[in-house]
């Protein structure tokens, strides 16, 4: 049964494990290879793969597949997140730029090309708006972007006009089900977006800008760190991302559905992002944990299609997986935890004990 | 006394807002003068209404509860299900409230004993609630006893023949009245601001902090379990898909209602004008027939956005 | 011992890798005050945590009035007779001021709170500190001096047996500890025993009837604050001989050693309303001008202005003799001027980043987002400077949360360094940091004058401002009252000009 390539997956796991084993990114790996590997044993043909004209096809890549808006969404939420804000409009936002792209191409008849430009334009503004409110006029962020949460799936209506808006434009449905490379075309636009986030905040000093404001704004801005400009950069860029998956998203049903596209994103992405390993304060931030996080999220529901878990249940295992991250993470529960088990007191942080005085 | 307390302006702002959305409905629609209007502004927004007297407590010790249209999803096919085996109402509806309660609880046990941030804990119980609504049961169910068919619609004050102030605007009334209360004349209430506006310094100063926390979520697991109850008097039914971002709705009515969401500052009385306000645009809405009913969702944005921006500019000011 | 009211014996606390009390014995008498010295980390904090129920001890006994006391919680600790104001005022801005007397144990009829008994007991006692308040103001309304009387109108409410100080006056101007030393005076023929805690020697001497010293978690000694000469008690709370401590007290005149005579910087009628009365104000390379006066005279606002934290509204500022407009700390730093700010922890640090990223963090932001510098340059320039600042830890890579007072002080000091500044503005560099890395900074400041920096330095401690400043500007009430320069700079003279309306301001604080 155990063919070479899934031993050879085990083994370079086993080794991706062994190598991360002091860093953030440890911890959602491994809650991964536990899934999997529950999978593995317990799922028939969960790992099963297949080779059709090219294509890969199976459950993992399934989970590639439909994990690629949480993901696309994840890596913008990261840099917000570690700004110390959060983005709750996300969702909103892919319903509105799947409406723009469904609208620009099926009523107003644009190239695919431009379509796309636009809904993501529309996006970035969208993510510029909720910038200028929350480092602009210095709303806390959880409201500023909840008014665009709660005001944009009705733009999204408005746009559509109520209506689900189909197309089949072949390009526009290529983003979703698509394959490049013998994989879906959204791994692919994943890591393209991945190594652009990358490239944009460790090629250049707006991580380190980013991680300052998040971790003290007051003393970053008088260090000389232009505090609301990296705010601004975050949000933008985070409806940049919310608008590429809000293509993703469209594509995937081949039309623009104002109700339901996107809906939950910001909180899966808000999910990975924490699970990733950057604390909801903000500070440190880690792109890679997020996407860990993000393929834990997509792996957890998949697990629950294939073993029939009715859809609307879902939620439930979801939740444990919020309620272990949070215990995980929490320094009162390692403690907690160290007491149970006293041999291991390592692991506790000594108090920052000068500071008391 | 001679100025307006700052604490206040947003209050008063929330106050001039609802009479003049009231008096714009008078303006525009001969019919939106009646006593029925109004009647109805509070049966229909009774649960809504309930939910976010929870949510304002929650909010002004400086947290968040996500949860509340989950759990009212879930105490509605809850109540359903179980009446509908056999279990008499009143036994179901305290059931109910019991199971509320110590939902909210363990979220605030969760919080407390582990600092953990409200966002996600009750994210996590967002999840769990819609859930378990569903293993409850995975289509909605009328409820179909005769304590829902006639005890309840007898519970209604007849004002004018043909015009009787449903139950569950009465309840959502007594909930205001009891959360006031609770709000300026127990210990448990001052707590409650004490810890939204500075959580080390209440602490310092003798409050306990951790037990007046669970007791916080307590109160909203319950209020969202009584706004559950509300629910089913006023749909007659249960449904595990219902109330999907009622959350939101909550939250917008406490901010509209002056309360500021960084806690410590505000008032149940105005989170019911908030709540008020969202049920004047929606009855508005529904006046003028050619409007989209997204335009609700817009015009609760806009309104999201001026208050913020007010409470924004009074406490850049009143602090520095 | 019959009149001991607190009575401590071989308490021990220690946290997972660090002692923090070892042993420690603690006695205070009725009617008593008693300073708790120490420098940082010498367990004053821990052993105050300890006895008002934050912290849980390991092991050794607490008696208050001869009974054994557990606290777990502040609230306990009250319950048993100890009452504590906090450095930081600990009340609730967003209550009143009577509520935030009575919270937590409100008057109350079957669970109703009786506000008309809150505002008649919050008028009580403030009466009793002679305040007069309406106890029906928003607590965030009032000053900061207003709101550390209220916490103690407070910690009076209940019929405390021991009150504790922790660092009361750290906020406070000179006329307010005056009156909040009246209020301990009074408290203290009333029979209580008060212990205080605090880094200034001043009011130790002022103040205290005796003083318990600890370093590094263990008892020193207790001593009768008449018969410990100053000098002995720096000797003891750093551990080091008094010969040392003395050779700190030099003073740097350095007039000679001044370069040029046209100033790197020069303010003219700048002033900003309600901030500081227009002034005008010169610094020339290698030269140290102290900023003197009490706290809220204006001194930290001064400094505000000229890094364009806040706007001026009146005024010229040069800068090498050309005229220029400074709008934000970024045009500033661009200008190649720099400010450590007054709150090390809330302006300064970056709390979970490296102490190679806090160093870096201002040169990388003068350059941009888009010019970061490669890492080789940031460890070699977070090496540099660490080796000159002297910086105690173990790498670069350490997160600067985990160092002591002074060594964050260092580091911040190397992050301007690093933007080769030609003014540094230094707000309290050596506020809450212990004696010996005093000295050190104070040494650093001179090497620095004399390498050519031009530098602003703004300190409480008028002995500081004496040892290291050329010249002195004073000021008052938020208006320049006074301008010392070279060997006519003493403690006395400042003192005098500072002091000049009130007289009894300083023979309340020497009584």
């Amino acid at each position: 049964m155990l063919s070479f390539s899934i031993i050879l997956f085990w083994v370079v796991f086993a080794a991706l494990l062994f190598f991360t084993r002091k860093l953030r990114i440890f911890w959602p790996l491994l809650a991964l290879a536990l899934l999997l590997l529950f999978n593995q044993l317990l799922t028939p043909g969960f790992f099963k793969l297949e080779l059709r004209e090219g294509h890969l096809y199976g459950t993992l890549i399934d989970i590639l597949k439909h994990g690629g808006i949480v993901m696309l969404v994840a890596l913008g939420m990261t840099l917000v997140i570690a700004t110390g804000g959060v983005d709750l409009s996300v969702g909103a936002v892919i319903a509105v730029a799947g409406a723009v792209l469904a609208q620009a191409v099926a009523v107003h008849n644009l190239s695919p090309g431009v379509a796309m430009l636009i809904a993501v334009l529309v996006s970035v503004g969208l993510g510029a708006w909720n910038g200028l409110l929350v480092a602009g006029i210095g709303i806390q962020p959880i409201v500023a972007t909840l008014i665009l949460m709660v005001a944009g799936r009705g733009i999204a209506q408005l746009i559509s006009e109520g209506q689900v808006i189909n197309f089949t434009d072949p390009t526009l449905v290529f983003i979703a089900n698509g394959y490049l490379f013998g994989l879906p075309f959204t791994c692919t636009l994943v890591l393209v977006l991945l190594a652009l986030t990358y490239a944009l905040t460790r090629g250049t000093a707006l991580g380190l800008f980013i991680e300052a404001v998040g971790d003290n704004d007051v003393a970053s801005r008088y260090a000389g760190v232009n505090s609301r400009f990296v705010k601004f950069t975050a949000y933008v860029f985070a409806g940049f991302c919310a608008g590429l998956a809000g293509l993703v998203a469209a594509s995937e049903i081949k039309s623009a559905d104002a109700n339901h596209a996107g809906l939950y994103a910001e909180l899966d992405a808000i999910l990975a992002v924490v699970i990733g390993g950057t604390a909801l304060t903000g500070g440190r931030f880690y792109l890679l944990g997020s996407i860990v996080g993000a393929l834990l999220i997509q792996t957890l529901t998949t697990t629950m299609y294939a073993r029939n878990v009715s859809a609307d249940i879902a939620p439930v295992p979801k939740a444990i997986v919020v309620l272990a991250v949070c215990l995980l993470q929490s320094e009162k529960a390692r403690r907690y935890l160290s007491k149970l088990f006293p041999r291991k007191n390592m692991a506790t942080p000594a108090p920052k004990f000068e500071a008391a005085s | 006394m001679n100025r307006l307390n700052p604490k206040y302006i947003p209050s008063a702002a929330t106050a001039l807002v609802m009479i003049a959305l009231y008096v714009l409905g008078c303006v525009l629609f001969p019919n939106f003068i009646s006593l029925r209007v109004i009647v109805n502004l509070f049966g229909d927004n009774a649960f809504l209404g309930i939910a976010a007297v929870g949510a304002t407590f929650v909010i002004l010790s400086g947290g968040i509860d996500l949860s509340v249209g989950a759990v009212i999803a879930f105490i509605g096919i809850f109540i359903a299900t179980t009446i509908s085996s056999g279990v008499p109402p009143l036994v179901a509806i305290l059931l109910a409230l019991l199971v509320g309660t110590l939902f909210g609880a363990a979220q605030g046990s969760l919080i407390r004993f582990f600092d953990l941030p409200p966002f996600l804990v009750t994210l996590g119980g967002m999840f769990l609630m819609r859930g378990l609504a569903f293993v409850v049961r995975q289509e909605s169910l009328a409820i179909k006893h005769s304590f829902y068919q006639q005890t309840i619609r007898g519970l209604s004050i007849q004002l004018a023949p043909r015009i009787a102030i449903p139950f569950t605007a009465i309840c959502l009334i007594a909930v205001v009245l009891v959360a006031t209360y609770v709000c300026v004349y127990t210990r448990f209430g001052r707590n409650v601001y004490a810890i939204g506006s500075s959580e080390t310094s209440a602490f310092l100063m003798g409050v306990p902090v951790g037990g007046t926390k669970i007791g916080i979520y307590a109160l909203a697991g319950f209020f969202s379990a009584l706004a559950g109850c509300v629910s089913t008097f006023y749909m007659q039914s249960g449904n595990p898909a219902s109330f999907v971002g009622l959350e939101l709705d909550a939250i917008a009515a406490v901010v509209i209602g002056g309360t500021l969401l960084t806690g410590g500052v505000g008032f149940v009385a105005g989170t019911l004008m908030g709540v008020l306000i969202l049920g004047l645009i929606q009855t508005l809405i529904t006046f003028q027939g050619n409007l989209n009913t997204w335009w609700t969702k817009i015009a609760i944005g806009v309104l999201l956005l001026l208050f913020i921006v007010l409470q924004k500019t009074i406490s850049g000011k009143g602090r520095t | 011992m019959n009149d001991s009211l607190l009575d401590v014996r071989g308490l021990s606390k220690s946290f997972p890798g660090v002692r923090a009390l070892s042993s420690v014995d603690f006695t205070v008498r009725r009617g008593e005050i008693h300073a708790l010295m120490g420098e940082n980390g010498a367990g004053k904090s821990t052993l105050i945590k300890v006895l008002t129920g934050v912290y849980e001890r390991d092991a050794g006994g607490t008696k208050l009035a001869g009974r054994e006391i557990f606290p777990n919680s502040p609230q306990e600790a009250e319950a048993c007779g100890i009452s504590t104001v906090y450095q930081e005022v600990n009340l609730i801005p967003d209550l009143s001021v009577a509520e935030n007397i009575c919270l937590g144990r409100q008057p109350t009829t079957f669970g109703k709170i009786r506000w008309g008994a809150i505002m008649q007991r919050a008028k009580e006692a403030l009466a009793r500190l002679e305040l007069d308040l309406d106890p029906s103001r928003q607590l965030g309304s009032c000053s900061i001096a207003i709101q550390q009387m209220v916490a103690l109108a407070r910690a009076m409410d209940v019929s405390a047996k021991l009150l504790i100080l922790d660092e009361p006056t750290s906020s406070l101007d000179e006329r307010e500890v005056s009156e909040l030393f009246k209020v301990i005076r009074k408290l203290r023929d009333d029979g209580l025993g008060i212990v205080f805690v605090t880094h200034f020697m001043d009011q130790v001497y002022s103040v205290t009837d005796h003083i318990t010293v600890l370093r590094n978690g263990e008892l020193v000694g207790e001593y009768l604050t008449a018969e410990l000469p100053r000098l002995e008690l720096v000797a003891r709370m750093i551990g080091k001989d008094a010969k040392d401590v003395a050779a700190m007290e030099n003073h740097d005149p350095g007039t000679h050693i001044i370069r040029e005579d046209k100033p790197f910087l020069e303010i003219k009628n700048f002033g900003r309303k309600g901030s500081i009365a227009p002034l005008d104000l010169s610094i020339r390379p290698g030269e140290v001008v102290g900023l003197a006066g009490l706290l809220g005279s204006g001194r930290t606002e001064t400094a505000r202005i000229i890094f364009g934290v806040d706007k001026p509204d009146s005024g010229e500022m040069f800068l090498d003799g050309e005229r220029v407009n400074i709008s934000s700390p970024r045009d500033a730093i661009r200008r190649r001027l720099a400010f450590t700010a007054e709150d090390r922890k809330v302006d300064g640090i970056i709390p979970n980043l490296s102490i190679r990223e806090n160093i870096v963090l201002a040169l990388q932001a003068s350059r941009g987002a888009w010019a970061k510098l490669s890492r080789a340059k940031q460890d070699e320039l977070a090496d540099k400077f660490i080796k000159a600042l002297r910086v105690k830890t173990p790498g670069p890579e350490q997160l600067i949360k985990n160092l002591s007072g002074g060594n964050q002080q260092k580091v911040l000091l190397g992050r301007w360094l690093a933007t080769e500044p030609r003014l540094i503005i230094l707000d309290e560099p050596t506020r809450g940091i212990d004696v010996g890395a005093k000295a050190e900074i104070e040494k650093l400041i001179s090497d620095l004058r004399r390498e050519g920096l031009a530098i602003l330095f703004i300190s409480s401690e008028l002995e500081e401002v004496v040892r290291t400043s050329q010249r002195v500007i004073i000021l008052r009430d938020r208006k320049k009252v006074g301008e010392l320069i070279g060997e006519a700079i003493t403690e006395h003279a400042i003192m005098s000009q500072i002091a000049a309306p009130t007289a009894e301001t300083k023979a309340v604080l020497h009584a």
